[in-house]
């Protein structure tokens, strides 16, 4: 530890920290522009210009380390003279155009012009243009607002792994952009709109939408995928209008990726359901909500003699709170087919146990030294999980993969295996490890060989302090999953590998806790058919894996009960009831993470019609059915009998009964990732992108 | 009489002087052979450029001796040695010469360098526009290969050096060394903020060290006759011989090779003085980067760094532009600024910012449009890129504009006053 003096401060620090951090965690405001935090130092605003005592002229604070016995002076004529030069120079070609600036407001170089610039500009000369850039449907730039901090250069370069945008030109010439037109199609885009200090990018959905002065922010987290990202949703009057990142060190840093930020254009879909609908004779008719419920149960009763007619399908992303509530009123009414696993079509290792979570906290990522992806596209599925693989890559740790072909990886791949067979090639990556280790290859892996490809990853693995397995979503779609799961497992533990098979939807950790002991074959209902379907905050023709079944079987049975957000013609088609919920920030209740936080969050905009809470909806259900314990007046009561259950997740132990001689090469399904739920569906922003264009590739 | 060409230049005036058996007649590669077989070890060579006084002739005139012996040259990893053959500065075209008439001893020296550092591979930078001379030191570098004086195990000794050349694209940034790394690892010409320096993170990274083409092409002639004969041929504070390129109005532009300390005055009749028998008005000593000097304070300095120094200006690297009476200095302060304006990088706010803002009130000046308090702009606006931008095309663009406005503001003052230069009074 050295001490710095920072305008007679003295501050303690580590010897070669940059001053700016240092002044930072001492809360002495330094301006700066190109500095982050996140990224590298570009050192070329020169807007956090100090005086050192002993430097002739004043250094960059962002790019001088500190060493015992500086002193330094951020207020000082030197200083003071220094930033409101670079000020100046960077305000004489900025447009004064703040009124029609969406930044206006919320603008760093606004922010800092009212310290260090002056009322009138001595600069006189024409003002520099620069032509505008159509970058796709998420950014909008304005180039002339550009101060060349090159954040977002840098952001591409280090974080997202895309170099996208760069610097053409120089002098006053030199311009930010993709040098050929295209689209930025990053799923980390977004995160650029927040490092631009100015207006040159902004968040185009939202472009002259609001003042960011009319905004509240209100933290929540995102729910579309299982990382559980932290975000402030702005509202104006209760109504949302636009998603910025929640900093968090520990679950998403500083970063959302772009389904998190741009899908909360869905809540203003013109498909919401606004009104409770029951059909009738074939006629939808919209009714309120005491009329409607009470048709919901009185349709639903005859069939409750034979409870094993009736099945529910359920989000991965409802909360717990609906979770609980939806097993607690289906089990009292003797229903006990309750799936959240939409994507999956092997249950059969249920009997060992569920276990998805993630084997370690999201930062313990980066410091692995060798990990196999087994089945995930894990840039576009969890892409702050692939963040933080990145990194440790980048540190040095050898990355491998199984996955089907055509997969698209922002970070350095050690060895690739492109197969149809994700489970043939975890036979042989297992068989190599067990010769590594000199252990007996079981019977049923007799018949299996392998090559060098194989060996190396398992000698990776091996070799590797901190090791680890991940299994993804192509995984658990994967039709031999349990014996994928098997293996994976059997070969962590040849290997001394950690083993993550990681859950994919926001609260997938969630509904695996409350909905273990049920009994499921989601395969079966759709194949076989039920009586009676109720679907909560899902369309089964696009949430499960099986959607021709599933578009099948609703269509087939005789009853279908939809607790749903929004409307849509194949729905009118096959369901008799639609009972319009609340979504995203008009609900409250608690999502648990891949990491196993349970984050909950409030309701802070107003839901859309007449939509409800579902957990609402299903209290009233609960009431009108007569059942016990259904008084809840707010989600912390029910989150307070959750906890109380003390539940937990087992260990799953997977025995290795394996018959490996019947495996066929079966393509692997692929969830493009703007289409992963209702709300990114109904995003007309996303779905412009490149990456909503992407059906399935393996097909 | 000034004894000339004595270093750099000492066989241009040889037939076919950049061939190798010329070079090998006048005693070439005799050092490099010596270094070799260890009959100089490499701290006697950073001892022996110490006692000759060298000092970078890229324009920073930094003692080589010492920048070289900050290099480890025992630690482990790869090293370069890079020569800044550049050579963008508005007025120098000296380095140009030694490519083209003397380039196996720009090799020499590069070898030398490299095994000094501990270096087995070096790179010359040269300026985009130069064919000629990238087409004859390639040339110079196969015919060394083919000699077996570059390569592998050179001579039974053991020590490999190659070296490569690399082409700018035209940028005068890239003359700036951290720039030049950056061009060649194929990236934009930009500085690199520093530190860390090129000797700890240099080019890929690794130590590097980078010299001036004049610096490398002097050294084998210091080992060969010793330090101390190149440290008497100049002045006590910098040894040897300097080239000066010597342009504008001269009756003889040239580049002339001349010891440290010779006076202006006979540098200048050298050239044969101010062309059509006219006056000298001003001087720019070093290169567009350096202070303009009126032609009493030139006439009376000598050209070396602490004469020049005292005359308010810097020696650079030696690109002397002479101008003669009928010069008017709004318009070249014109053309200057817009060089400058022209050449930043873009990449740090002052100089990005600033050499335009400057140049278009020089431009509005010029066309007679310029206001009252525009001098004061400029001042002020040079006073303000001083010293805060990433690397020193910043402060170059800034010294001319306060050298001519200290020494010629009236002309500006007549622009402003009367909407025309002073030669159009009548």
């Amino acid at each position: 530890m050295v001490k710095v003096e920072i305008n007679g401060q003295v501050v303690e620090a580590r010897e070669g920290d940059m001053l700016i951090d240092v002044a930072d965690s001492a809360s002495i405001s330094i301006p700066r522009f190109c500095y982050h935090k996140k990224l590298s130092i570009a050192a070329n605003c020169r807007m956090c210009l100090v005086d050192v005592e002993g430097a002739w002229k004043a250094v960059p604070a962002c790019a001088t380390p500190v060493t015992d016995g500086m002193k330094v002076n951020t207020r000082s004529p030197k200083a003071i003279a220094a930033q409101k030069a670079v000020m100046e120079f960077l305000l004489i070609n900025h447009p004064l155009d703040c009124p029609i600036c969406d930044q206006g407001g919320e603008c760093e170089l606004q922010d800092v012009a009212m310290d260090y610039g002056d009322d009138v500009s001595q600069y006189s000369e024409a003002k520099r243009i620069v032509g505008d850039r159509n970058v796709g449907s998420l950014i909008q730039t304005d180039m002339t607002r550009c101060i060349h901090c090159t954040r977002c250069v840098r952001f591409g370069q280090e974080i997202a792994g895309l170099k996208e945008l760069g610097a053409t030109g120089r002098s006053e010439w030199m311009e930010i952009g993709t040098y050929i037109e295209k689209s930025i199609d990053s799923e980390l885009s977004g995160n650029m709109i927040d490092l631009c200090p100015v207006g040159a990018l902004t968040n185009k959905p939202f472009r002259y939408k609001a003042r960011s002065w009319e905004l509240k922010a209100h933290p929540t987290v995102a729910p579309h995928d299982s990382i559980g990202s932290n975000i402030f949703v702005h509202t104006r009057n209760g109504e949302v209008m636009r998603v910025v990142p929640r900093e968090n060190e520990a679950i998403n840093e500083t970063w959302i990726a772009d389904r998190d930020r741009f899908s909360c254009e869905a809540l203003h879909s013109a498909d919401r359901l606004t009104q409770p609908k029951v059909k009738a004779e074939g006629h939808w008719s919209s009714m309120d909500w005491s009329l409607a419920l009470q048709v919901t149960v009185e349709k639903l009763k005859p069939y409750l003699a034979n409870p094993e007619q009736i099945a529910i399908l359920l989000s991965p992303n409802s909360t717990l709170e609906e979770v609980y509530l939806v097993k607690k009123l289906a089990n009292a009414l003797g229903i006990n087919n309750i799936e959240h696993r939409l994507r999956q079509q092997d249950f059969s290792a249920d009997q060992y146990g569920i276990n998805q979570t993630l084997a370690m906290r999201l930062a313990d990522v980066e410091a692995l030294d060798s990990v196999l992806v087994i089945g995930g596209h894990l840039r576009k599925d969890l892409p702050l999980l692939n963040n933080r693989l990145r990194k440790a890559q980048l540190n040095g740790c050898e990355v491998n993969v199984v996955n089907p072909s055509g997969l698209d990886y922002n970070l350095g791949i050690e060895h690739q295996v492109d197969t149809l067979s994700l489970v043939s090639e975890l036979a042989s990556i297992l068989k190599a490890a067990n010769e590594l280790v000199d252990q007996d290859n079981q019977v049923e892996l007799a018949a299996v060989t392998f090559n060098a490809t194989h060996t190396a990853i398992a000698n990776s693995l091996i070799k590797g302090k901190k090791s680890a397995l991940m299994l993804g979503l192509i995984a658990q779609a994967d039709v031999h999953y349990s014996k994928i799961l098997q293996l994976a497992s059997q070969l962590a533990q040849t290997t001394g590998s950690s083993f993550s098979d990681l859950p994919a939807f926001s609260n997938t950790v969630g509904a695996n806790l409350i909905l273990a002991s049920n009994s499921a074959d989601l395969t079966n209902w759709l194949a076989n058919g039920k009586k009676v379907f109720i679907n909560v905050g899902i369309e089964p023709e696009f949430d499960c894996l099986l959607a021709d079944q599933a578009l099948r079987a609703m269509q087939q049975a005789e009853l279908v009960i939809n607790l749903t957000a929004f409307d849509s013609v194949s729905q009118q088609n096959y369901a008799d009831i639609m009972l319009p919920i609340a979504i995203f920030a008009e609900n409250a209740g608690t999502l648990v993470n891949i990491q196993q936080d349970w984050q909950s969050f409030k309701l802070f905009a107003s839901a859309k019609g007449e939509a409800k809470p579902a957990w609402k909806v299903l209290r009233v259900l609960g009431n009108m059915f007569d059942l016990e314990g259904f008084d809840y007046t707010n989600t912390a009561e029910v989150l307070a009998e959750i906890k109380a259950l003390n539940l937990s997740i087992k260990q799953p132990d997977y025995q290795c009964n394996l018959d490996l001689s019947v495996i066929t090469p079966t393509p692997s399904s692929l969830v493009p990732c703007y289409s992963v739920d209702g709300m990114v569906r109904r995003s007309p922003a996303l779905q412009a992108t490149p990456d909503a264009q992407l059906t399935n590739p393996l097909n | 009489m000034v004894e000339l060409n004595l270093c750099c230049y000492r066989n241009n005036h040889l037939d076919k002087s950049w061939d190798i058996d010329t070079y090998i007649s006048q005693g070439g590669y005799q050092v490099w052979k010596q270094v070799l077989s260890g009959e100089l070890t490499p701290q006697e060579i950073i001892d022996e450029v110490k006692v000759s006084n060298l000092r970078g002739r890229g324009g920073a005139g930094f003692p080589t001796g010492l920048k070289w012996s900050f290099m480890n040259r025992h630690s482990p990893g790869q090293k370069y040695i890079v020569c800044n053959s550049d050579e963008s500065e508005p007025g120098t075209c000296k380095d140009r010469d030694i490519m083209r008439y003397n380039p196996h001893q720009l090799i020499e020296g590069m070898a030398i360098a490299g095994y000094v550092i501990g270096a087995s591979v070096g790179y010359n930078y040269i300026r985009g526009e130069f064919w000629e001379p990238y087409d004859r030191f390639t040339r110079a570098i196969m015919q060394a290969r083919e000699a077996g004086m570059l390569g592998n195990n050179i001579l039974g000794s053991g020590w490999d050096f190659d070296l490569n050349t690399h082409q700018g694209a035209g940028a005068y940034i890239c003359g700036e060394e951290t720039a030049l790394l950056e061009s060649i690892e194929g990236k934009k010409g930009q500085p690199r903020f520093k530190p860390p320096f090129p000797a700890s993170y240099g080019l890929y990274g690794k130590p590097t060290t980078i010299n001036n083409t004049e610096t490398l092409a002097s050294i084998p002639m210091i080992l060969a006759k010793g330090g101390d004969w190149f440290a008497k041929l100049g002045v006590p504070g910098a040894g040897g011989t300097k080239l000066f390129s010597m342009s504008g109005h001269l009756e003889k532009p040239a580049n002339y090779e001349i010891p440290m300390g010779t006076p202006f005055k006979d540098l200048l009749s050298l050239a044969g003085g101010v062309w059509k028998g006219r006056e000298l008005k001003a001087v720019i000593p070093g290169g567009s980067s350096t202070a303009v000097l009126p032609a009493d304070k030139a006439l009376a300095m000598n050209m070396d760094y602490d004469s020049i120094a005292k005359a308010g200006s810097f020696l650079g690297a030696g690109s002397v532009i002479v101008m003669d009476d009928q010069t008017d200095m709004v318009k070249s302060l014109e053309r200057l600024t817009w060089f400058y304006y022209d050449e930043s990088c873009g990449q740090c706010t002052p100089c990005r910012e600033g050499t335009g803002w400057m140049y278009r009130v020089v431009k509005r000046i010029r066309q007679g449009k310029g206001r009252p308090e525009d001098i004061e702009t400029l001042k002020d606006v040079s006073g303000k890129i001083t010293g805060r931008v990433i690397c020193g095309l910043g402060d170059a663009a800034a010294i001319p504009v306060a050298s001519f406005l200290q020494h010629f503001e009236h002309e500006f003052r007549h622009y402003i006053d009367h909407g025309c230069s002073i030669f159009d009074r009548a």
